[in-house]
């Protein structure tokens, strides 16, 4: 049995470029919100009484409501990006479960390029919203001793929110490898329904602490 | 007993421990996080929404630490660099 775990097979080179089977699985799925993404937004502008263009405005309406709720106030930015991650990581997850795909989330490099994201997007949106001073200030602002602190926290996270995400969706796949190996047909089913549910709820909490961390951000300045 | 395998039996017992202590330590975490949210559900049932979404944030952030805890136990066993040093 061929376990995978950190390793990314090398499907083929582009020059000195390896393209790996993660890249492949990610663009794929990419390609398939994109012209879901399209198909909806054609639909909405021809015939917004249609059954899809509803699902369309029941999704933007989730996600602007969830951020609304979160931070305090709407925010298109924020709603945009925490949906993207929750779409492609939902996708990825779920395209995890066909046969012969290893879903792009279970490589530490995705989860790591999605979590570099957040990272750099929690100081624009502050800077952006407090100005640069003020959003400097916030990092000394109980006491400038707890500077280092602030620092160490804002990495570990990024780190979580990456390891968390491999690990689980890796986990996962994992088990069910491994089921289907010891016992084989029908007994890996219920562990596949789970993974459908987990890999569902990491990508809500992917969402939820991106739009929380940012939100934090943003609200910095106005304590 | 070469030094392959003592490097193999250690990290084996490592992963075990790791495991074992990384899942008591989530798993004490997560119940008293389900018990409170179920209080809290209790006492204000107009709440479940915004208590739901607080009791999932915080089960991932507790579940974080005994993923940690596979992870290193995983790179104990498949990904272990002293064996490649040392075995070759």
């Amino acid at each position: 049995m061929h376990l995978r775990i950190f390793g990314d097979p090398v499907v083929f080179q582009i020059g000195p470029i390896p393209i790996t089977e993660t890249m492949i699985t990610s663009t794929v799925v990419s390609m398939v919100l994109l012209v879901l993404a399209v198909v909806l937004v054609n639909s909405v502008r021809t015939r917004p009484d249609h059954w899809i263009s509803v699902i369309a405005f029941l999704v933007v309406e989730t996600f602007d409501n969830m951020v609304k709720d979160i931070i305090g106030r709407r925010h298109a930015v924020v709603a945009t990006l925490s949906a993207s991650m929750f779409l492609f990581i939902a996708a990825c997850n779920l395209a995890g479960q066909l046969p012969g795909v290893h879903p792009a989330t279970g490589s530490l490099a995705t989860t790591s390029a999605l979590a570099a994201v957040v990272f750099l997007s929690v100081p624009i949106a502050g800077i952006q919203t407090n100005g640069l001073w003020n959003y400097i200030k916030h990092y000394f602002r109980p006491n400038p001793l707890l500077m280092p602190l602030h620092v160490i926290s804002e990495l570990s996270r990024t780190l979580a929110l990456a390891v968390r995400l491999f690990g689980n969706v890796m986990s996962g796949h994992l088990v069910v490898g491994l089921l289907v190996a010891l016992a084989g047909f029908l007994v890996p089913t219920p562990i596949m329904a789970l993974d459908l549910l987990i890999g569902l709820l990491q990508a809500y909490i992917f969402a939820i602490l991106s739009i929380v961390y940012i939100g934090a951000a943003i609200s910095a300045g106005t304590e | 007993m070469t030094d392959q395998t003592i490097i193999a039996v250690v990290a084996m017992a490592g992963a075990a421990l790791t495991m074992a202590l990384g899942a008591i330590g989530a798993a004490i975490g997560e119940s008293r996080i389900g018990a409170a949210a179920m209080d809290a559900l209790a006492r204000q049932p107009d709440e479940a929404s915004s208590i739901t979404r607080t009791l999932f944030v915080s089960l991932a952030m507790v579940e974080s630490t005994a993923i940690f805890c596979l992870v290193i136990a995983l790179i104990l066993l498949f990904a272990n660099p002293f064996t490649a040093v040392v075995g070759g």
